[in-house]
């Protein structure tokens, strides 16, 4: 059918090839038998087997897990309970409206304006406890304010998905609150709520603009190491860090694809 | 046979408003134990609501429900014997069509083997033994309808409310659904309440009807009486074709465009508008000289397969005869209004 325009093929194929140059060229260059240098000299798991032994990265790694963890597991549990909440108690039509868009706000806005915000926020609040020294707690508190949205998106449309008919249903035939809640609406929810918690585990993976502003130095992540480790040059191990943390990403989006597939009907 | 009647669901003076908008204006209702009763309109009239107040799905803003003698009208629906067949189904997605049916029992902490007896004869009554591991999306829309009334009957409500259950079905197989509930209800002799805009299946289903319009009940009665003798003209164009002629009362008989006919119940009116059902006019070709017969000409004949409809002149007046009439438009026809099926209407609020 397109026969006629490969034009508009070429331009998709150009248009990925693109996109994917980067990623391509740096698991390319971890694997390359050269320190510097852009020239192919054979093929090697070295920079790999390196990179297992250099504890500081190890290090981050475990802080980068840790964090996403620990960050995801509360994001998840206050972006479900906000999703709830918003979608089952009966606010005013404007209010609700506008908690919708304060809940799609966060989204939107740039990670540089939220990261000088959580700057000023817990140097304020360091006045009152000096837990708000940058450090691990604040990485965390971090990563859960840009996380809550997203779960909360991903859960509320499920949960729209759902319809309020099954809730009366259940009402219908006796169920008590908890009952409900845990025998119909967390089933139904869970294949949203799991793909909420995916994609807030991969952005806290990821993230490097709010972990530099809110890091200390007990707790940097891979995204700031690699950072601060390419500022002093790139090294083949670098490219054997990045090219692992993007498979687990690619992983993860797939996985949290499939979830939020799965028993859709 | 005790001669008193067991008492079944009253609905008092329910008021229930949306913002502005008042979708029910002071309901009365009485529905009887072990009847099948339905609630008739058009969209938008309040019967949905209404159903909804009595599943206790809705608060009314004023007004009582009792239901045995007893005021439920603040009485969550959770607490209510009371089970509903929605227009969706609601099944739920995640539990296949054992557990479904189970809910309402396992919710109360009936005993599994008696969980399992009355789910397999809840399901083998309705036709369902065999899908008992099924998942409701594997369903056909004949079977998950059943599945929902047998997940609502297998708790053995004082009533069942059924909200427009047919609409998701296809033309044909409503028609057969519509003859197995009435089969069914008749059988085990629940009080079933049925929400509906379509006559036809409100006539076949039910032994009362309540008509609706604007968030009040017009008229309540057996579908035949409703039929025959509407009470106003809402009521007489709802439930089927009707005439309505206009009308002035002149002695003992009212007079008409077509001619003066006797009526077997006197209008409250001098002047107003009169209802027959076309198939109620009698078509004969020898005027006997009865005081109700009149002539006319055929303005336009059309055939229907089962019947024939002529639109007579002076019209607009429409008659429903056998299919097996040749007639022809400018064909000259004498007609016999019977005085019963000529019914004065009340007139318009």
């Amino acid at each position: 059918m397109n026969k006629k325009r490969p034009i508009v093929a070429v331009v998709a194929i150009a248009s990925l090839i693109f996109l994917y140059i980067p990623s391509v060229a740096v698991a390319v260059f971890s694997v390359n038998n050269a320190k510097y240098g852009l020239t192919w000299k054979g093929f090697t798991w070295k920079w790999y087997e390196m990179l297992f032994q250099n504890e500081i990265i190890l290090e981050a790694a475990l802080n980068s897990l840790f964090v996403a963890l620990v960050s995801t597991a509360v994001a998840t549990l206050l972006g479900t309970a906000l999703a709830l909440g918003l979608d089952r108690f009966p606010w005013p039509r404007r209010l609700g409206k506008v908690m919708d868009l304060l809940v799609h706000l966060p989204v939107v806005t740039p990670d540089i304006i939220l990261a000088a915000a959580l700057v000023v926020t817990f140097s304020v609040l360091r006045n009152i406890s000096s837990s708000f020294d940058m450090g691990m707690l604040t990485l965390v508190l971090g990563h859960i304010t840009f996380q809550i949205s997203f779960v909360t998106l991903v859960v509320r449309s499920r949960l729209a998905s759902l319809g309020r008919d099954i809730d009366e249903a259940a009402r219908d035939l006796y169920a008590s609150g908890t009952y409900l809640f845990f025998r119909v609406t967390l089933p139904l929810l869970m294949p949203g709520i799991l793909a909420g918690a995916m994609l807030a585990f991969t952005l806290s993976l990821d993230d490097f603009i709010i972990s530099f502003f809110t890091h200390g130095p007990d707790s940097v992540t891979l995204p700031i190491y690699i950072y601060s480790s390419v500022r002093r040059g790139i090294s083949p191990e670098i490219h054997a860090l990045s090219t692992l943390v993007m498979l687990a990403t690619v992983i993860l989006v797939i996985v949290a694809e499939r979830v939020s597939r799965f028993r859709k009907e | 046979m005790t001669g008193q009647i067991e008492l079944g669901l009253l609905v008092a003076q329910v008021q229930k408003s949306f913002g502005s908008h008042k979708a029910l204006k002071g309901v009365d209702l009485e529905v009887r134990k072990g009847e099948f009763f339905t609630l008739l309109g058009p969209s938008g009239c309040g019967k949905t609501t209404l159903l909804r107040i009595i599943a206790g799905l809705e608060l009314p803003d004023s007004g009582h429900v009792f239901l045995g003698g007893k005021d439920i009208t603040r009485l969550p629906a959770a607490k209510r014997q009371v089970n509903t067949v929605f227009q969706s189904y609601a099944l739920f997605p995640h539990l296949n069509i054992f557990e479904n049916v189970a809910f309402g029992l396992k919710a109360r902490q009936v005993s599994l083997p008696e969980v399992r007896k009355r789910v397999a004869e809840k399901l083998e009554m309705l036709g369902l033994d065999g899908l008992e591991k099924r998942y409701p999306h594997q369903l056909s829309g004949g079977q998950k309808q059943r599945v929902a009334l047998a997940r609502a009957l297998v708790n053995e409500p004082d009533i069942l409310l059924l909200d427009e259950p047919m609409s998701a079905l296809d033309a044909h197989l409503r028609a057969q659904v519509q003859e197995d509930l009435r089969r069914l209800q008749r059988t085990i002799g629940q009080t079933f309440i049925l929400v509906t805009h379509d006559q036809d299946e409100a006539m076949v289903v039910s032994d009362r009807l309540a008509v609706m319009k604007d968030g009040l009940v017009e008229q309540v009665g057996a579908p035949r009486d409703v039929y025959s003798k509407p009470r106003n003209k809402f009521v007489a164009e709802f439930l089927g074709a009707a005439n309505i002629i206009q009308a002035r009362r002149d002695g003992g008989r009212v007079v008409t465009d077509f001619g003066s006919f006797d009526l077997s119940s006197a209008p409250q009116w001098d002047e107003g508008t009169l209802a027959i059902r076309p198939e109620h006019i009698q078509l004969s070709d020898a005027p006997n000289g009865d005081p109700n017969w009149v002539q006319a000409k055929v303005r336009e004949a059309i055939y229907r397969g089962q019947s024939l409809d002529l639109w007579l002149d002076p019209g607009p007046v429409r008659v429903r005869t056998h299919a097996k009439g040749r007639l022809a438009p400018g064909d000259q026809v004498s007609l016999f209004f019977p005085p019963e099926d000529l019914v004065a209407l009340d007139k318009a609020e």
